[in-house]
């Protein structure tokens, strides 16, 4: 039977405060555990929540740039449940008035709905000794340092029909985020991590089949590999005529499948209630607007920008936009008067090559937009031929200086002084009175070789168009054959 | 040597600032005292000795080099168990906190020492100041000064005996449901909870949250109103606690509680005037102890001699109250309880071979029978398939009872009650029934829920000899004005000045 896809995606993305969410400890990734704890977030006897102003900011924010309603009134619930690394045996979180719903995300021209986004802390960390997990290990530890720490949970509706449109939808979620500068979107670090839930159903029904989440997805590649996966093995159950059971499932990337977790520990009643350390919030609409004033370009607008008023193609527009960097620089050039898919073409092309290839981010580099500018003008204005203007952005990439004096001092500029080229096309002809006739007979091929040795006279200054048209004059007429 | 057992802070005060004597040597003589008597009255888990000198200490060093004495300066003080002192256990009278030192201090001990208080030591209570006797306590039973055969009342037994016993001039409690009034009506003192929200709950170990509030015990209304002064006002650490509470949300203007005010409260009239006060005769009915009847009724013609306009009214839905909160409070307990898992502090099993079982039994040795009633009981209300009936239902009847007091307050200024409805029971008389226990706290209950401020003050004796006490209850941030109506009926009612046989006998 033909089977449509269907999947929903929570993400938890970490929010780039300096503190957590309710206590004031750090937030910073990478220090020894348990080096940035307090009783609040160790959740010792009589200690008190007290929310983070900037997290509940951030999330305003994000629901904003994902076209989010922002409640009125939002509220902290508890989520009951026993785990070493959850300190309180309950998790801040928010139940049933996030402080986001109903937003969406246009990916590829498709909308897709965002369901809400709430706010909670995060838990701790376990490590395990002598095993894998908590069963079977000799011993476990458990670092607090991310405990508390506040994250957004991003929660689609069950819009995303393929692997790949998960993917992107994840790319331009993660983007956004960046672009605001709400999170850092580091997967490796855990700031942005996402679950997958996914069913399938025959083509044409409207009722949802029986989901399986899917968990420990840590690659934008995994996530897609993860869901390919699961949809093969759910078809499967439903060609033999079984059925899906609904649970949750660890993706393993060694084997390339997802395994059942069934396991006590699934069988939740998480208890929600109101948290009544925490007052409700009334959220103003001042502070939204506030907020909202804030808010950059985001990517959609900017693909849409550079494809409509800077004729780009929508494959340029979007690798630009994926990085606020290289777009934001890519912008700095254009106010500059730069030609836009000149500055495109470099930016995308050598540079991204240049980074990639030293590891860098695209920010490390020494490139200023005056001096991108002034490349392309040197282009457009015939001073500079494209094979040194590669070579000067090289070196405008790896060091400092100014473009007109990197030209003057290094002779990079272009030869386009027709009397001068003239002469170096008669000596070259001059010189080479054997390819002359060959050309004459019409083995027209061997124009190739006059160019090259003007080339290389010229040091490859010379101004190829300027260079092909006196060719064009001097060259005898070929024969017929 | 000077007598300072069973003092009031003024007399204290007095008798420090005129040189009589140091408040070193008043504390040291609170502590011999305790340690001399408090075997049979069991009102300390522990004796904070070493803290108390060092803080007799300080203020006679201050007082030596001209400074004035602060608010409290030398005047011994006794702490529930439940609000933290780093160095010192802090147990709620649990096995799973026994030897749990908690690094951080609650606000309101900040606050009073700041103002010169000495803490004598911490006050036993029932576990996790669940329960109405202090028989629930993981490591003694507290008893009462006035007949050792009889409960103190609880949860905060601890405080209010060393108050009555003289042990400290001043006790500190948390109310839930009763916790301080209760003691304070049993033990014969006074005792008040204040508004909810007046005082910083930070570093008073959650039994339930939203009704959780600390307050003062004294020898009388105007301890109460100067303790409790100095421990008022917004806490950045307590979100609950409200930001100028005499200021922008005193909507009615109601007089501020401050020092200012506290020190006004002796020179007070006692006419009460202009003052309607509404009977509430829901608290009345079955149940209600001949004698309590019979002080209450005295009560209420004291009332009318000082001026007061006197009425019975009805606040509805009194009758619902017990079970909202057993619903509520046990709720918000189960959630508060859950981080005793033995993982990072406080008792583990250390014999357990995985998690599950780890939990199992720390939970279960560490904790007691009623606490562990009342996280069943929260649990369960709050569970899938039982949360509308149970929690939620519970949450809008609280708020018929907020609104129902509201009306009241329309007409009257100050409701009064038994603050129970018997004097002191005897030990073991009730722990094997939990619903009549409950009972104890019928008056007390409703005033939490709705987070008005309440004050028990003693209006008689009963049968063998033991205190009554009348509960006065007022609109939320109503404080001041109930203390000086407290204090105008204390003044008339004349039972003041009697102190227990523990606390006569060491004069
Ligand atoms: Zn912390």
């Amino acid at each position: 039977m033909k089977y449509e896809t269907v999947i929903g995606l929570e993400v938890h993305a970490q929010l780039k405060t300096k503190t957590k969410i309710f206590c004031r400890c750090p937030t910073e990734f990478g220090a020894a555990p348990n080096d940035q704890v307090c009783q609040i977030c160790l959740g010792m006897p009589g200690v008190l929540p007290v929310l983070n102003k900037k997290a509940v900011e951030h999330a305003i924010k994000a629901g904003l740039a994902l076209n989010c309603e922002i409640s009125e009134t939002t509220k902290f619930d508890r989520k009951n449940y026993f785990y070493p690394d959850l300190p309180k045996g309950y998790q801040i979180s928010q139940y049933d008035a996030p402080v986001c719903m109903s937003g969406h995300l246009m990916i590829d021209g498709k909308k897709i709905r965002i369901h809400r986004a709430h706010l909670e802390e995060d838990a701790g960390k376990l490590v395990h000794a002598g095993a894998a997990g908590l069963h079977g290990s000799d011993y476990s530890l458990v670092d607090f340092n991310r405990s508390g720490v506040p994250l957004l949970e991003i929660v689609s509706e069950p819009d995303i029909t393929s692997p790949e449109e998960a993917k992107n939808y994840l790319t331009e979620l993660r983007n956004i985020l960046r672009y605001i500068d709400v999170c850092d979107g580091n997967l490796e670090e855990g700031s942005f991590r996402c679950d997958a839930n996914v069913s399938l159903r025959p083509v044409g029904q409207k009722e949802l089949g029986t989901k399986a989440e899917i968990k420990n997805v840590n690659s934008f590649r995994a996530v897609q590999k993860a869901i390919q996966s699961e949809i093969e093995r759910q078809s499967k159950i439903l060609d033999d005529g079984g059925r899906v059971v609904q649970e949750s499932r660890l993706w393993n990337e060694a084997d390339g499948k997802t395994h059942s977790m069934r396991s006590k520990e699934e069988a939740h009643d998480y208890r929600y209630f109101p948290d009544p350390d925490l007052v409700p919030l009334s959220i103003e609409s001042a502070w939204i607007a506030e907020i909202r004033a804030t808010l950059p370009e985001l990517p959609e607008e900017k693909r849409q920008r550079y494809v409509n008023s800077h004729g780009l193609s929508l494959d340029d527009a979007a690798v630009l936009a994926e990085s606020k960097d290289l777009a934001d620089f890519f912008d700095e050039t254009l106010k500059l008067g730069a030609n836009a898919k000149l500055a495109a073409n470099l930016l995308i092309g050598p540079t991204t090559a240049y980074t990639n290839d030293n590891k860098i981010e695209f920010t490390e580099t020494k490139l200023t937009a005056k001096n991108l500018a002034d490349l392309i003008a040197a282009i457009d204005s015939g001073k500079l031929g494209s094979t040194n203007a590669k070579k000067l952005l090289l070196d405008l990439l790896a060091t400092e200086g100014d473009v007109n004096k990197v030209i003057e001092e290094k002779g990079l500029a272009q030869l386009s002084n027709e009397d001068e080229l003239r002469k170096m096309v008669e000596d070259v002809l001059a010189k080479s009175q054997a390819q002359v006739e060959q050309y004459r007979s019409g083995k027209t091929k061997i124009r190739q070789f006059f160019f090259g040795e003007v080339m290389k006279i010229s040091k490859g200054k010379a101004n190829p168009e300027v260079t092909n048209k006196i060719l064009d004059e001097l060259l005898p007429q070929p024969e017929s054959t | 040597m000077t007598d300072v057992i069973g003092k009031t802070i003024s007399e204290i005060k007095q008798l420090i600032s005129s040189k009589q004597i140091s408040a070193r040597e008043v504390a040291t003589l609170h502590i011999e005292h305790a340690k001399r008597n408090d075997k049979e009255t069991n009102a300390f888990i522990c004796l904070t000795e070493e803290l108390a000198l060092k803080q007799a200490d300080a203020v006679d060093k201050n007082f030596a080099s001209g400074g004035e004495l602060p608010a409290l300066g030398g005047v011994p003080i006794c702490l529930k168990d439940n609000i933290c002192v780093p160095d010192y256990p802090t147990t709620c009278g649990s096995k799973i906190l026994e030897n749990f030192k908690p690094p951080y201090q609650a606000t309101s001990a900040n606050r009073l020492f700041e103002a010169g208080a000495v803490c004598i030591g911490k006050g036993n209570l029932d576990e996790f100041a669940m329960g109405s006797s202090n028989e629930n306590s993981a490591f003694s039973i507290t008893r009462n000064p006035w007949n050792l055969k009889k409960v103190p009342g609880g949860s905060s037994g601890g405080p209010a005996v060393a108050v009555a016993s003289g042990y400290s001039s001043i006790g500190f409690g948390s109310d839930t449901g009763g916790s301080i009034r209760l003691p304070a009506s049993f033990c014969g003192i006074v005792g008040m909870k204040p508004t909810y929200g007046l005082v910083s709950r930070f570093g008073l170990v959650a039994y339930a949250s939203s009704l959780d509030q600390i307050g003062p015990f004294g020898n009388s209304v105007e301890d109460c109103a100067l303790a409790l002064a100095v421990i008022v006002g917004k806490d950045p650490k307590d979100s609950t606690s409200i930001d100028d509470p005499f200021g922008k949300f005193n909507t009615k203007k109601y007089p501020a509680l401050d020092m200012n005010f506290a020190k006004s409260l002796t020179g007070h009239d006692g006419s009460l005037k202009g003052i309607k006060i509404g009977v509430l005769n829901d608290l009345l009915g079955e149940g209600l102890e001949s004698e309590v009847r019979a002080a209450t009724e005295n009560g209420i013609k004291v009332f009318k001699e000082l001026g007061a306009e006197v009425d019975e009214v009805k606040v509805d839905h009194l009758d619902i109250a017990l079970p909202v909160y057993y619903i509520i409070a046990t709720a918000e307990a189960s959630a508060n309880l859950s981080r005793y898992d033995g993982v990072r502090y406080g008792a583990r099993d250390k014999d357990s071979q995985d998690l599950m079982s780890m939990y199992m039994s720390t939970r279960s040795a560490g904790f007691g029978a009623e606490v562990k009633r009342r996280i069943m009981l929260g649990t369960y209300a709050l569970s899938t398939g039982y949360y509308d009936a149970y929690y939620k239902k519970a949450q809008q009847v609280r708020r018929l009872i907020k609104e129902a007091f509201d009306k009241a307050f329309e007409k009257y200024d100050v409701l009064i009650s038994p603050t129970s409805p018997t004097v002191a029971f005897g030990l073991g008389e009730k722990t094997d029934d939990p619903l009549t226990m409950y009972l104890s706290d019928i008056a007390t209950i409703p005033i939490n829920l709705a987070g008005l401020p309440g004050i028990s003050v003693p209006c008689g004796f009963g049968r063998e000899g033991l205190p009554i006490g009348m509960q006065l209850v007022g609109p939320q941030l109503s404080d001041a004005r109930l203390l000086t109506v407290a204090h105008a009926f204390e003044k008339s009612v004349g039972f003041a000045s009697k102190r227990s046989p523990l606390a006569t006998v060491a004069r």
